[in-house]
């Protein structure tokens, strides 16, 4: 048996202690704890993509982060990407090219996408591919999804919002 | 169903000395804890056998990727996206690179680590047939210090690893040699994604036009990564025009001689033996069309 203990953190600049078991899933203090339900539970074993987070700006599935591990650290979440000049590009393509249908899968792809622009400023569709792998969706047959991140990297670059991003 | 969480402790010392006195004074206790890509899983699906958990990610020594003259060293805590990005590793190494590149997305590249990979033991593993391959060394930590050994010696059977309950594994050395060609293969049940069936890594050196010596492992066909140490020597000494030249029927079998596959969820052992020899042969009769 383990006790629970005071964990403190940083999610979307504010910071936040719980009390937890240290196994506790990042995914459930985000949900549960902090009422964050941007991220979703899909498949609970990082197969599907939609826990997506940023942990200290790296894309993790939250489903398999342990709370012990995010002591200290910050996470930023789907909730706070329109405040990124880059995410709010992605929410707008995604809308535009109705990207996002059920929303289930939409967390984790913008991560993604964010993940991915950040890398690669002008990728191909085979690039926007294995950029979004591990996500899953399960509405609409991923086409309108690297429709929208395709435009989202042009509108980006034309923007000049990707100079200076961390690779 | 997921497991009970308070039935799971996670210590989290903060510095590396602390954590190797912990595992010292209570030998076999704590299972190391890295990006958790394979233990929380088994979490989540209700069957972690393992309740007390030691994290490692505090520890910068167990961090990094450090190039000399001679060689490259991967530290435990290296993710598969250190390594798939690394441009070292990528030029020389380019076999590790893709097996980080083939396991998992994105997401778990970021947080599955070389250590992790290693120190999980999977026969499925897509890391320890490249490392393998390249002749690595890998080192061990204990509070007495540093004991290193040839990576191919490190795995003993099936989830089973030279390693001493006070031990962590603090990464792997590479050798750095030029004239190196290299070919890795994995097959799944998808192209991206996929736990392998079968995974196949092949590397020659050449000195003066002949095969100074080669590298030839798979994964998931034994209960270890599979050495074929009887093909590496046949190829020794050859020109790539001879190695070309041997009997197909001949390098299957002596591939095949290194390998046990058996059925299980993922494939058959049947098909296994079948597309391992293929891999062999098709690695050895194309040798000349692969780039220096």
């Amino acid at each position: 048996m383990s006790v629970k203990k005071h964990y403190s953190f940083v999610v979307n600049g504010e910071n936040h202690t719980v009390e937890s078991y240290p196994a506790n899933r990042l995914l459930d203090v985000l949900r549960e704890d902090l009422r964050l339900t941007g991220c979703k539970e899909g498949c609970g074993e990082g197969e599907c993509g939609s826990c997506s987070v940023f942990l200290d700006e790296v894309m993790v599935n939250s489903c398999l982060v342990p709370i012990a591990q995010v002591q200290g650290r910050e996470i930023r979440t789907v909730e706070a990407l329109s405040s990124d000049p880059l995410g709010k590009i992605l929410q707008e393509k995604f809308l535009e090219h109705n990207g996002a249908q059920c929303g289930i899968c939409t967390p984790g792809m913008l991560v993604a996408a964010i993940t991915l622009l950040r890398r690669n400023s002008e990728p191909t569709l085979g690039e926007i591919q294995d950029g979004l792998a591990g996500n899953l969706c399960r509405c609409t047959g991923y086409k309108k999804i690297f429709d929208a991140v395709a435009d989202a990297a042009k509108v980006a670059r034309d923007q000049g919002v990707l100079e200076g991003q961390k690779a | 169903m997921r497991g009970y969480i308070p039935d799971f402790d996670i210590a989290v010392p903060d510095c590396l000395d602390e954590a190797l006195k912990m595992l010292a004074e209570k030998p076999g206790f704590y299972r190391p804890l890295a990006g958790g890509t394979d233990l929380m899983v088994v979490f989540n699906a209700g069957h972690q056998t393992y309740k007390n958990f030691l994290s490692l990610h505090k520890f910068p020594e167990l961090h990094g990727i450090h190039v000399t003259e001679d060689e490259v060293e991967i530290r435990a805590l290296t993710t598969y996206t250190d390594v798939r990005y690394h441009p070292v590793l990528k030029a020389e190494f380019p076999m590790l690179c893709q097996a980080a590149a083939e396991s998992g997305a994105g997401a778990i590249q970021n947080r599955g680590t070389i250590g992790g990979n290693i120190g999980n033991g999977s026969p499925a593993a897509d890391t320890p047939p490249a490392l393998a391959a390249y002749g690595a060394e890998i080192d061990l930590l204990s509070k007495d210090g540093v004991r290193s050994l040839p990576f191919r010696k490190f795995q003993t059977g099936y989830k089973q690893m030279d390693l001493k309950p006070e031990e962590l594994i603090r990464g792997v050395r590479l050798k750095r040699k030029s004239g190196r060609l290299h070919s890795y293969r994995k097959v799944g049940t998808r192209k991206a994604q996929a736990i392998s069936k079968v995974c196949f890594a092949g590397t020659v050196r050449l000195e003066d036009g002949k095969i100074a010596d080669a590298g030839i492992v798979y994964g998931s066909v034994a209960p270890t990564v599979a050495c074929c140490e009887k093909l590496e020597q046949k190829l020794v000494g050859l020109s790539l025009a001879e190695a070309a030249k041997l009997d197909p029927t001949e390098v299957k079998e002596l591939a095949g001689a290194s390998i046990s596959p058996i059925d299980d969820i993922r494939s058959s052992g049947e098909y296994r033996l079948k597309v391992a020899k293929n891999l062999a042969a098709d690695f050895v009769s194309n040798l000349e069309k692969l780039n220096v």
